[in-house]
């Protein structure tokens, strides 16, 4: 039977695609993978044990940094004699020795590996407040057998995000409020349960699925002065059905990226989303802060990929009736639920779009001249709507980056570096070395059409100059993305704090808005104090029809700074204030939070704001869910809402 | 290195600023050959892409910007669009500057020649061509010198390539044009010409803003360009003309260049080349077209001594910093940039306010010579004056100028009588001295008929106010404080704020003072209101520093000391009052019906000399065109003057009940009460 020949071939282009992922991950593959299972909840104990590797352990911080990013193994350092190392065995560069990062972090910041600031070593309890439990809660929780947790340890992990600010917090053994209080679902009834007695007991519900957010999103309001609960979702992580028919699966909304697209493969399939943050962040906080992925071009963001949405609300469960593929029935209450940052409710399944995992992929990588025609040519890709799987484009300074990363010795590096060497000579003699730019590739599909698909790319490219690097210069720049997210901890530990951020901009804004947002923190870090020149660099992550996802990276050197965080603030506040006026938005993909709530009334009008102020206000009218992300504090809103007059932003 | 500057307050210290050079110096001693073929290497804008002029025509006819209004054109007027995109070749080609160095070397080994003949001395302020330098690689520069002279921007670019600074582009009026071989000259020494006047010609203005907006993008070169839009005729400066300024902002306020570092410059001369030839122009002698064979025939000024020139390169200031919190940049967020909009109210508040302090920085930056005090003190002694009192008033004037922040080249140990007669040396075409009195010079001596005489008496008297008012700005707000006090009903000081609000009204195109008090949404803001009164406090502030004044509560009391300060400030304006009076009662009893404003100045001239003659008033300045020309303008502002149309011809149309109340408001025949006002 066809289907059968097709299910055989899916299962061995599954097989190699298996390999891939693993290879970037270099995870041990020998673990019980996420099963397939039932509707119902998970039975205790016993099928617990079998999933362990695959299932985050409630007690993160034994394969987790409870201070810093990513598994607790893996970490740059330089060691004895000066030179970068990445430990570990997970990843593909685990184990090697990085010889220019030295050169290249000294270069860059002005550091010394002589000024050390090393992190607290360990979490002390006693630094914690004490919990304030809700007694009357936690004796209604205990009856129902979820289990919870009020260690310090546990509170302390779920009380933060990545932004710079609550990383250096830990390190330096800060902690300001925190969760009173862990709880972990394993399923949907569960959550209904738990959101149940937090309405009885008036007790602050905060979601957690992977903790990786960027936008303060996790962080507890100071003002908060009910009893604080973290509902972690990550045991809530089962695969319930596929639905090969409609290509679908239903999907409990605390799996992680990288376990999800594990277990689709076996069975053939992908969903295609892998944000760089899909080691650890859910399917549950995609939806809750409107994710995207880098392979968005092919599989579509988020709210492009969901079909269905359950999610458990103060209200009740929110949900559709059907699983039609396009509605008119008034405006999508997706989208509401995409993006609500844990202020209505908890995401408990999700029906998602799955495509059979692709038979051939190519990397590849485009020189140009410098970053315009750079910008030039990724907007011709988007106009003739043929951009790749993926297309990044670097600007100078990350391409010089990206140089201080190569590795010692490996095969594929040592491959690529000589190759890069021999194109450098022959082929890239005109180019200025302080100008060029480096766009990065990724084809998938069908083999005759990857490489037909390749042809006109890099056929546009020539146009704008740009010529083909090589392959292996493209899946180094994609392996990269996993690991340069374990280098922040590294500058950290030698005076060097930085963060990235992140807008979308329509095409003919981008180059003034990088070059003027690039320059606006340069000229802000000088005004602040800062002794050495930032980093200050971005590139282009997506295209779009009408526009581009632009990411920023920005470090500095804070040695002589009495509050580096402060300035680092400030500086990070004015390059927003510089992204609006320059045509950019809020946030592309990292959600509002805390840390950028000041600007939505300007970003979305003050009538805008109102209107999702009174959806919050049917749904949550208790404020259990009470992260108080994306809305100012609530009657600051009502008054302007109800005024119609924009207060002017400061 | 470009900072807020210009909302910096007066430092009081104001005695010594930078040291300045004379760049004349090295070329009375060396090669002006060498020194033309030199080796000119200057620092350019580090984000400058680098192209030729040819190369920067193509970039703005093939501009989205000048397509849309291309496209727009043709469907207004049912014309092809290239039969457009042809005209806008032509506008541009007409328009477009060819900088060429080795222009500029001819120039520079000619002017060299001619500067040694003329001056005594360029000096130029060494600190401010360090902070140009620096200014001019971080960000695109706009060079905003003050206009005296046809001579400034030959000599801005003369200065420039003397200290290996990047060649400026150059704004100029058509005019020149009219001259074919010089005007190719300064074309080719980066002049691009605009015209006068153009209205609504949509394809004029999109052509001229796209291109001097590439040339700032592209960091081509500094853009340098008049404020005052004109030669200023009378030695004070113009209210600026905002459309360059504007253009020259709005890459800024679109995010298309990061910042835009703007910087006054002010060239005081000793003596204006055209010195002789402004006030006959003032006077309605025509101006001799500009014509080639004309400016040779100016060679014979050669032979004459015209003292030194200061040039003061003053502050960058940085368009960024200033527009901070002015500007909300998204409010262009939402429609592509190219295609053209008006501004907004606040982008033209903001732009207006700074064009005024740009101004102010020029005027406070400008080296003033002993003789302007003379001046200003033979100007309220028009029948002359003992040589020895007038020595004496130098030297107290002096006192005087200083406490107020003037910028005064009078070296601490020069006694004021060597001051007064080497100045009165120097001008010995303008004054004489006679039995020790001190006299304007009229020329020629004897005149046949009454109306040449006193023809010849104005001729003297504009050219000495010219020099006076190279001082007023010094003066102007305590000066105006000094009649609001004498016109206000009471000592209050809300009472003389009110009078001082009606002369800054009157006189707002006459001086350069605070503008868009009068908010146009009707919203007063804080910013405005500050705005309002910042003129009258800082009057106050140096009347109440020189001791002239106390503010007692809410009284402003004279003191002893002040009288004569306060005697003479209002004296120094008393030739505008009595100015805008006769225009005034002119308009009252000669205005008749269907009055053009092109048949007004004449009337308004020998409505003038009639009074002058009959009336024995010593008011020259009611001769002016100047004057009469922004007195018209107040009084339309102030609607005591409507323009009416009929079919084709606009005329003036007088209330003749305002214009008397304004009329005596300005000869403090009633004192200026709020009602008054309100009326008006
Ligand atoms: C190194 C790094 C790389 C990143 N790369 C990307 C990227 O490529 N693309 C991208 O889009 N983002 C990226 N992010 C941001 C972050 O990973 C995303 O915002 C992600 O969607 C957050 O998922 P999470 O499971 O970690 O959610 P969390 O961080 O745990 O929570 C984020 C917010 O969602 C809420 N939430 C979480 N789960 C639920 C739920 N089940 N129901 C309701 N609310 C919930 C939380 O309350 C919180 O407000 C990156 C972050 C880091 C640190």
């Amino acid at each position: 039977m066809a289907s059968n020949y097709n299910s055989a071939e899916r299962q061995r282009i599954a097989q190699q695609r298996l390999k891939i992922i693993a290879g970037h991950l270099q995870k041990d593959e020998d673990g019980e993978p996420t099963r397939i299972f039932a509707n119902d909840c998970k039975a205790e104990a016993t099928d617990r044990h079998s999933s362990s590797t695959s299932t985050m352990p409630k007690r993160r911080q034994e394969v987790m940094k409870w201070n810093g990013w990513g598994y607790s193994d893996s970490r740059f350092l330089f060691n004895k004699k000066g030179q970068a190392e990445f430990t570990g065995k997970r990843y593909r560069l685990s184990g090697m020795i990085l010889p220019s990062l030295k050169d290249w972090f000294e270069g860059t910041f002005g550091a010394s590996l002589q000024h050390k600031t090393p992190a607290a070593t360990s979490l002390s309890s006693s630094a914690v407040q004490p919990p304030s439990l809700n007694e009357d809660f936690v004796q209604d929780l205990k009856a129902t057998g979820i289990p919870y947790s009020h260690e310090a340890e546990d509170r302390v992990f779920r009380a933060h995000g990545h932004c710079l600010h609550e990383i250096f917090a830990l390190r330096e053994g800060k902690f300001g409020r925190v969760p009173d209080m862990v709880v972990w679902p394993n399923c949907h009834d569960a959550v209904v349960k738990i959101v149940e007695l937090a309405s009885k007991h008036n007790v602050c519900l905060i979601p957690y699925g992977g903790g990786t957010s960027v936008s303060s999103a996790l962080e507890c309001p100071q003002e908060e002065t009910r009893s604080i609960v973290s509902v972690d979702t990550s045991q809530m992580n089962r695969i319930l059905w596929i639905d090969e028919k409609n290509l679908t699966a239903h999907v409990e909304a605390g799996i992680v990226g990288q376990e999800l697209e594990r277990a689709l493969n076996e069975s053939g399939y992908c969903t295609g989303h892998e944000p760089d943050s899909m080691e650890f962040s859910s399917l549950g906080g995609w939806v809750a802060t409107r994710a995207s992925g880098m392979k968005k071009n092919i599989y579509g963001n988020i709210e492009d990929l969901v079909v269905h949405i359950r999610m458990v609300t103060p209200r009740g469960v929110i949900e559709k009736s059907c699983q039609g593929p396009r509605m008119s029935t008034g405006p999508d209450i997706h989208h509401f639920i995409l993006g609500s940052e844990g202020t209505l409710g908890v995401v408990t399944e999700v029906t998602m779009k799955i495509r059979p995992v692709p038979e051939y992929q190519k990397y590849g990588s485009v020189v140009f001249p410098n970053f315009e025609q750079g910008v030039a040519c990724l907007r011709e890709v988007a106009r003739q709507r043929c951009a790749p799987a993926s297309i990044r484009l670097m600007d100078n300074a990350q391409f010089q980056f990206g140089h201080a990363l190569k590795p010692q010795v490996s095969s594929i590096f040592t491959s690529f570096l000589d190759g890069l060497k021999n194109i450098y000579i022959t082929k890239f003699k005109g180019f200025d070395p302080h100008r060029l730019c480096v766009a990065t590739l990724l084809f998938e599909g069908n083999r005759e059409r990857v490489l037909q698909h390749e042809k006109q790319v890099y056929d546009i490219a020539a146009t704008f100059g740009g010529l083909a690097a090589g392959e292996d210069n493209g899946q180094r720049g994609y392996m990269l993305t996993f690991v340069i997210a374990y280098l922040r901890d590294l500058g950290m530990d030698y005076y060097v704090i930085g963060e990235s951020f992140e807008t979308s901009v329509p095409w003919d804004r981008v180059l003034d808005l990088c070059r003027n947002v690039k320059e606006r923190i340069v000229r802000e870090c000088k005004d602040k104090g800062v002794q050495f020149p930032p980093l200050s660099t971005c590139r282009v992550t997506q295209t779009y029809d009408a526009g581009a996802c632009v990411y920023f990276y920005f470090a500095f050197n804070y040695r002589g700074l009495a509050d580096p965080v402060h300035v680092y603030e400030q500086v990070e506040h004015a390059a927003r204030e510089e992204i609006l006026a320059n045509g950019g938005s809020l946030s592309h993909h990292h959600g509002v939070g805390k840390l950028r709530k000041q600007w939505m009334q300007e970003s979305i009008s003050s009538v805008g704001l109102g209107m999702l102020k009174s959806v919050k206000d049917y749904v949550d009218p208790d404020n259990i869910f009470g992260n108080r992300n994306l809305l100012s504090s609530r009657n600051q809103h009502r008054t302007a809402a109800r005024a119609g007059v924009p207060v002017s932003p400061q | 290195m470009a900072s807020k500057t210009l909302y910096s307050q007066r430092d009081p210290a104001l005695k010594k600023r930078d040291d300045f050079e004379d760049i004349l110096e090295e070329r009375r001693n060396f090669s002006d050959l060498r020194y033309a073929l030199r080796c000119y290497t200057p620092v350019l804008y580090k984000g400058m892409t680098p192209c030729k002029p040819s190369m920067l025509k193509t970039i703005v006819l093939q501009s989205e910007q000048l397509h849309y209004v291309v496209n727009q054109v043709s469907k207004e007027t049912g014309e092809a669009t290239d039969i457009i995109q042809e005209e806008a070749v032509v506008i541009l080609e007409e328009m477009a500057q060819r900088l060429q160095l080795s222009t500029i070397r001819f120039f520079a080994f000619t002017l060299s020649k001619a500067f040694k003949a003329l001056f005594q001395s360029i000096r130029v302020n060494e600190e401010g061509i360090q902070r140009l330098q620096q200014a001019i690689q971080e960000h695109p520069v706009v060079l905003l010198p003050s206009h005296r002279s046809y001579l400034d921007f030959l000599l801005m670019s003369y200065i420039l390539y003397t200290y290996d600074l990047a060649l400026p582009v150059i704004a100029a009026g058509m005019d020149f044009l009219g001259m074919k071989f010089v005007g190719e000259m300064l074309r080719m020494s980066g002049a691009f010409f605009i015209r006068r006047s153009f209205g609504g010609d949509k394809l004029y203005w999109a052509v001229f803003s796209e291109y001097v907006k590439t040339m700032l993008r592209n960091g081509y070169a500094p853009i340098e360009f008049f404020l005052e839009g004109t030669r200023s005729r009378t030695c004070k400066s113009l209210t600026p003309k905002l459309g360059l300024l504007n253009i020259v902002m709005d890459p800024f306020f679109k995010g298309e260049v990061f910042d835009v570092n703007v910087v006054p410059i002010s060239i005081s001369y000793e003596r204006v080349l055209e010195e002789a030839l402004y006030a006959r122009e003032l006077l309605g002698v025509p101006k001799p077209k500009e014509s080639t064979s004309g400016l040779l025939k100016a060679r014979r000024i050669l032979s004459e001594d015209y003292g030194s020139i200061h040039v003061y390169f003053g502050q960058p200031v940085s368009v960024r910093s200033l527009a901070q919190g002015r500007i909300n940049r998204s409010q262009y967020n939402l429609v592509p940039r190219h295609i053209p909009a008006k501004p907004s109210e606040d982008a033209l508040d903001f732009v207006s306010d700074t064009a005024y302090r740009l101004v102010r920085k020029q005027e406070e930056n400008m080296v003033l010579r002993p003789w302007v005090l003379i001046a200003a003190i033979l100007m309220q002694n028009l029948d002359g004056m003992d040589s020895a009192l007038l020595t004496e008033q130098t030297a107290w004037l002096r006192g005087l100028a200083r406490a107020f922040g003037a910028f005064l080249d009078w070296p601490d140990n020069e006694p004021a009588a060597k001051a007064v007669s080497s100045s009165l040396a120097l001008h010995r075409d303008l004054v004489r001295t006679e039995g020790g009195r001190v006299l304007l010079t009229e020329q020629p001596p004897e005149s046949s008929s009454p109306e040449e005489a006193l023809f010849n008496r104005a001729v003297a008297a504009l050219s000495c106010a010219s020099y006076r008012n190279q001082i007023l700005h010094v003066f102007l707000r305590p000066a105006l404080a000094a009649v609001a006090m004498d016109a206000a009903a009471t000592s209050r000081k809300d009472d003389v704020y009110g009078s001082f609000a009606l002369l800054r009204d009157v006189f707002s195109n006459e001086f350069i003072l605070c503008p868009g008090a009068a908010s146009r949404t009707g919203v007063v803001t804080l910013a405005r209101r500050e705005r309002d009164t910042r003129d009258f406090e800082e009057a106050c502030y140096l009347l109440m520093k020189c001791g002239a004044v106390q503010i007692l509560k809410q009284d402003i009391v004279v003191t002893e000391r002040g009288r004569p300060v306060l005697s003479f400030l209002s004296g120094m304006l008393e030739p505008f009052l009595q100015g805008y009076q006769v225009v005034c009662r002119y308009f009252r009893e000669e205005a008749n019906e269907g009055l053009t404003e092109k048949q007004y100045v004449p009337a308004v001239r020998s409505f003038a000399v009639k009074r002058i003659l009959s009336d024995g008033l010593k008011c020259y300045e009611a001769l002016s065109s100047d004057l009469q020309k922004n007195a018209l303008a107040a009084l339309l502002r102030m609607n005591a003057l409507k323009k009416v149309k009929v079919v084709d011809l606009v005329t003036l149309k007088v209330n003749k009940t305002a214009v008397k109340t304004l009329e005596d408001a300005l000869g403090c025949k009633v004192p200026v009460q709020k009602p008054v006002l309100a009326r008006l």
